[in-house]
């Protein structure tokens, strides 16, 4: 079988003409969780968004060894954000049936597309089932969260993207959350999340962020001095 | 296929089920082709004159009206990001997204316009020549405006800046739409020129508009 590996090297990112990560580098193949850590404003979720195809990133590389090779490192991946994507007007069932029907489904490195849980099967799993005929307006800020995750289970996708997954859940839901990210690494997908809380996972690795200072942009320039002075020259301006 | 028939059933529910969808679009175009004749004077030959330029005005500022939620609303919740992640093609997602939006809100302000066609006392032949024109080249608006929205998806009020954008690049729909449509006879080289024209812009901005509005989307997660 397979074996799906994302390899990122020297990946940097601007927003806003500013810099935010520098020379990031990291491997995580399948059956292994990576945990991206570091205090507020660092980078994690620009992290995550790069490479979930989000935001372009500025130099260095990002790539998947095993996987679908016609499609992106995005293409295999769940985001799961800080945005819910729910329509307020539109049944839960109706939410989640779209994002069913409409995602493409991506293999786990070895072929074959797998066997993905129902609308019914992911909200019964979430504890949200009951909900099901209610427009998703009235839900709360957990339950929207949980029908969020139940979007990660209709689809079969191999790398779940997570920028903190435990937020506005309660202790019972986040145990359940965990489980599941568990179950996921177990059946050989890959997990990448950032969080300040510690999340106690199968195979974790660890990557922690530091704040881009100007030294170390000073360091890592290298070969693309050219374009630090360019981008000097523009914060001037 | 069926992800394409998920979308625009979802698209079209949407648009239906925020704000009255069509019927504010329609009340929009009654409000837009009422003020005419207040401002013009009760001069009915001259009412007649210009009514087909009155209609298609109305039908533009209509469909502008609504197009600024068009992607907006989905970068708000988030929608927008999976959209672009789901690895269906954008440039397709933009242009079912475009067909639904017209459908619930272009197609009931065409289906309006042999009504509001007697409020500025057009004949029985231009109500059918503006009516088929509006057919025929609203969607080009739509299309054209859906560049404007992708660029403009980040904007907190965008909806101003779209129709400054998006205005421009409508005269020459508009143009030829009012020509074919004052053209007098349907069998007439005067009609039969414009009306092509007009129909040669809607599938150009068929193939440019979500080719376009695509880009501009991709850049906005930014």
């Amino acid at each position: 079988m397979n074996q799906l590996k994302l390899v990122c090297q020297g990946v940097a990112c601007d927003r806003g003409g500013r810099r935010v990560l520098n020379h990031v580098d990291f491997e995580v193949g399948s059956s292994e969780a990576l945990i991206v850590q570091g205090p507020n404003g660092v980078g994690k979720s620009s992290l995550l968004r790069v490479i979930a195809g989000l935001v372009a990133k500025a130099h260095g590389s990002l790539e998947l060894e095993g996987g679908m090779a016609e499609r992106s490192v995005a293409e295999h991946s769940h985001y799961f954000g800080h945005l819910d994507a729910l329509k307020p007007l539109q049944t839960v069932l109706e939410n989640l049936s779209f994002w069913r029907n409409f995602f493409e489904p991506a293999d786990f490195g070895d072929g074959k597309v797998r066997e993905s849980m129902s609308e019914m099967e992911a909200l019964e799993t979430l504890g949200i089932e009951h909900t099901a005929s209610l427009p998703a307006g009235y839900l709360s800020a957990g339950q929207r969260r949980r029908l969020s995750v139940a979007r990660l289970l209709v689809v079969p996708r191999p790398i779940w993207l997570l920028d903190e997954p435990t937020s506005a859940l309660d202790k019972a839901s986040e145990e359940v959350l965990l489980g599941l990210i568990a179950d996921h690494i177990n059946a050989g997908g890959v997990v990448i999340a950032a969080t300040h809380l510690p999340l106690n996972l199968p195979n974790t690795k660890f990557l922690n962020l530091s704040p881009v200072t100007t030294e170390s942009e000073h360091m890592f320039a290298g070969e693309d001095l050219d374009d630090y002075f360019d981008e000097d020259e523009q914060d001037e301006g | 296929m069926n992800w394409m028939k998920c979308l625009f059933v979802r698209e079209y529910q949407l648009a239906n089920r925020v704000g009255g969808g069509a019927l504010i679009g329609v009340l929009f175009f009654l409000a837009v082709v009422t003020i005419f004749p207040f401002g013009v004077g009760p001069d009915m030959i001259l009412l007649s004159r210009i009514g087909a330029a009155i209609l298609w005005i109305g039908a533009l500022l209509a469909t502008l009206l609504g197009l600024d939620r068009l992607f907006q609303a989905d970068r708000e919740d988030g929608s927008l990001e999976l959209l672009v992640m789901s690895g269906r093609s954008l440039e397709l997602v933009v242009l079912i997204k475009c067909a639904a939006h017209w459908a619930a809100t272009g197609l009931p302000l065409v289906l309006a316009t042999p009504v509001l066609s007697l409020f500025v006392g057009l004949d029985f032949q231009s109500i059918v020549l503006v009516t088929l024109t509006l057919l025929v080249g609203a969607p080009a608006l739509t299309l054209v405006g859906a560049v404007g929205a992708g660029v403009t998806v980040s904007m907190r009020r965008g909806g101003v800046l779209l129709s400054i954008l998006v205005i421009p690049l409508a005269i020459p729909i508009l143009i030829f739409g009012v020509s074919a449509a004052t053209a007098g006879a349907i069998d007439s080289n005067n009609f039969l020129v414009p009306f092509l024209f007009l129909c040669a812009l809607t599938l150009f901005g068929l193939v440019v508009g979500p080719l376009a509005a695509a880009a501009a989307l991709r850049v906005s997660g930014d």
